[in-house]
């Protein structure tokens, strides 16, 4: 709590699980491509209190960092402080190892990719011209930019020999914020920020942008300030998120868990607001949970070995699957009684399967939706991890209940060091 | 002599003024656009430039042409100095104008996009705010070609060049030979300019305005 000292590594980094996106992770290279303020303040002329007040805030590498709070809560003035739209008055800010102070803006603006609301495409150029814009900068020559900006349109799911020549009002909304998220790519910065970047669009292509734009990551792993006030926004992309108060004030920073389960204060609480029993299933993942194994089959296995199997595991069935390990059929028990020779083609087909990065609130709506107890899940390229159930989801918010509870107040405090590292400076100097 | 028998017998004459009205508009057209744009960028960030600007060009505005074209005789003579110098600073203020609205309508959130990505300032002006802004600003050189042309056949008052000189001289022997037919060969002949040019600004407005602020 009283260690507030920036080189602080924050906290103990567990495993991340493979085909996840969210770690914390902290290791050497991915420490040189964070962000680091350090008693950052901003004061405008004229104003008593300062616009932004001797915050510190560590953003770890490859990691997504929301700034969440209520408008007026400084949280765009901070995260433009980061290139320097705006220059602090004090303080310091390193961008990828390098003191942001020291650069030129024009040139350390270059290298941190900018998405803003409404995607600011500029009007007069085409899709194309519009991402090239900073490789153009940089001088890249006319060949390597165009080749850059097909690859970032398949990237972002656009076809390349269908958008490039187009004006941006010939596109939808949710195309004209794909198209910001590849200009702000366009030159492969390490760091991204991100102002309500899906502010405008309406919740069905929000949803769709929120979930590519984590797919993304997977990717790219890039260290990126998500700016909202958006609480679901936050809880679902964030790997880490900083509730600001007044003057920037850091109320709470921490995972989406922490931030849930055990609040900082009363203030921390009221924005993370109702429905906390349920909240956690719509930032949890699918991958995040202990799965239900279930024994496994391919279609040219034997019938009785399968039965024996499934006999062997307790669980009355089996799950089908292909060459690729792709989810295929449930194969129940009764649908092997009397057969011999392989299974082939017997069992019912299983529902579309669920992905890692799926949420527990998906899961508990493909359960509800579907006509079957369980849903196989599939991870990368679809291939079969395990499979859910109601009792899974149950299971696991059982867990995470008595994780919370484990923890709370005190005695938690001293061991979290990954939360209080960076807060320690915000919430009591103000 | 008919007026068909007049243009004929004047042709050259009628061609050679035509010409220079032309002339005279043009250049002094294209000096009041690079000025006017150059004001115009160096006052629309302020709001109290820019208006004070915008307020100047109108003063110059209200004085009555042929007011102008006479104070101008005593510091520049006669001929084609007062002329140009009057013609120019009427065509400024269309220009000034629309320049500082144009600039001040381009989207607040797209310079600092382009901010944002690393323009330095000179490039968000001219590859961002001018492009943007250009619409507005032709059309403001639009309204200065028209007025310019009005004026120009004033500036015959000081023995300027033009069509002019057509109008005034038919107009001062009002009854006598031909009298008629110069007052209207002048004025045709500017209506027709008039026309040209128009269509022109049609023509390079869609050859410069960017397919995707077209409207």
């Amino acid at each position: 709590m009283t260690d507030t000292a920036p080189e602080t590594p924050p906290g103990p980094a567990p495993a991340p699980p493979p085909d996840s996106a969210r770690s914390s992770g902290a290791a050497d290279g991915e420490d040189r491509r964070g962000i680091r303020l350090i008693e950052v303040t901003k004061r405008y002329p004229g104003q008593r209190a300062p616009a932004v007040d001797r915050v510190s805030l560590t953003i770890p590498g490859g990691e997504i960092v929301v700034l969440l709070g209520p408008s007026g809560s400084g949280k765009t003035t901070l995260m433009r402080l980061i290139n320097r739209l705006i220059e602090p008055t004090s303080g310091t800010i390193v961008v990828a190892g390098r003191d942001a102070l020291g650069l030129d803006p024009t040139e350390l603006r270059r290298h941190i990719g900018y998405v803003i609301q409404n995607a600011g495409l500029f009007p007069h150029m085409t899709v194309a011209a519009n991402i090239g814009l900073v490789p153009r900068m940089l001088k890249w020559d006319r060949r390597r930019t165009a080749a850059r900006v097909d690859e970032l349109l398949e990237l972002v799911d656009l076809d390349p020999g269908a958008f490039r020549g187009r004006y941006p009002r010939e596109l939808s909304g949710g195309q004209q914020q794909r198209v910001g998220v590849a200009r702000a790519l366009a030159a492969d910065p390490p760091a991204l920020l991100m102002d309500e970047p899906f502010g405008a669009v309406d919740p069905i292509t929000r949803e769709h942008l929120q979930d590519s734009l984590l797919r993304l990551q997977e990717e790219l792993r890039k260290t990126i300030v998500f700016v909202t006030h958006d609480i679901d926004e936050a809880l679902k992309l964030g790997d880490r998120i900083a509730i600001l108060g007044e003057g920037s004030r850091i109320a709470q920073y921490g995972t989406p868990q922490e931030i849930l389960l055990d609040p900082a204060d009363a203030y921390v609480e009221r924005f993370a607001g109702g429905g906390r029993a349920t909240r956690p299933l719509r930032f949890c993942r699918v991958g995040d949970v202990p799965l239900r194994a279930v024994p496994e089959a391919a279609p040219g296995d034997d019938a009785a070995a399968v039965r024996e199997r499934i006999g062997a595991a307790g669980t009355g069935f089996a799950v089908v699957l292909d060459e690729a390990r792709r989810p295929l059929r449930w194969l129940f028990s009764e649908d092997l009684a009397g057969v011999s020779g392989p299974v082939g083609e017997r069992g019912s087909p299983s529902a579309e399967p669920l992905r890692t990065r799926d949420t527990l609130q998906q899961a508990l709506e493909r359960l509800i939706q579907i006509d079957r107890e369980c849903v196989p899940v599939v991870g990368a390229r679809g291939a079969y991890q395990g499979t859910v159930t109601l009792a899974t989801l149950q299971k696991a918010l059982r867990e995470m209940r008595e994780r919370a509870r484990t923890r709370r107040p005190d005695t938690a405090r001293t061991v979290d060091t990954a939360r209080t590292v960076d807060t320690a400076a915000g919430t009591e100097e103000t | 002599m008919s007026f068909w028998e007049y243009l004929g017998d004047r042709r050259e004459l009628l061609v050679f003024e035509t010409w220079q009205h032309a002339s005279m508009v043009f250049q002094t057209v294209l000096a009041a656009l690079v000025i006017g744009v150059a004001a115009g960028i160096a006052v629309h960030r302020s709001e109290r430039l820019a208006t004070l600007a915008t307020g100047a060009a109108g003063v110059a505005f209200t004085v009555p042409s042929l007011a102008l074209l006479g104070l101008l005789i005593t510091p520049l003579g006669l001929g084609v100095a007062p002329s140009v110098t009057a013609l120019t600073l009427y065509s400024l203020l269309p220009i000034v104008r629309n320049t500082v609205v144009g600039l001040t309508g381009v989207d607040r959130t797209l310079v600092e996009a382009a901010r944002g990505i690393g323009m330095t300032r000179a490039a968000v002006l001219l590859r961002i705010e001018l492009p943007l802004a250009w619409p507005v600003i032709l059309t403001g050189v639009r309204v200065a070609t028209q007025l310019a042309m009005g004026v120009g056949a004033i500036a015959a008052y000081v023995s300027g060049p033009g069509l002019g000189e057509q109008i005034f001289s038919g107009l001062a022997r009002l009854g006598g030979a031909n009298a008629l037919n110069m007052t209207l060969a002048g004025t045709l002949g500017i209506v027709l300019l008039a026309l040209l040019f128009d269509g022109c600004f049609v023509v390079v407005g869609r050859l410069t305005t960017p397919r995707g602020i077209r409207d």
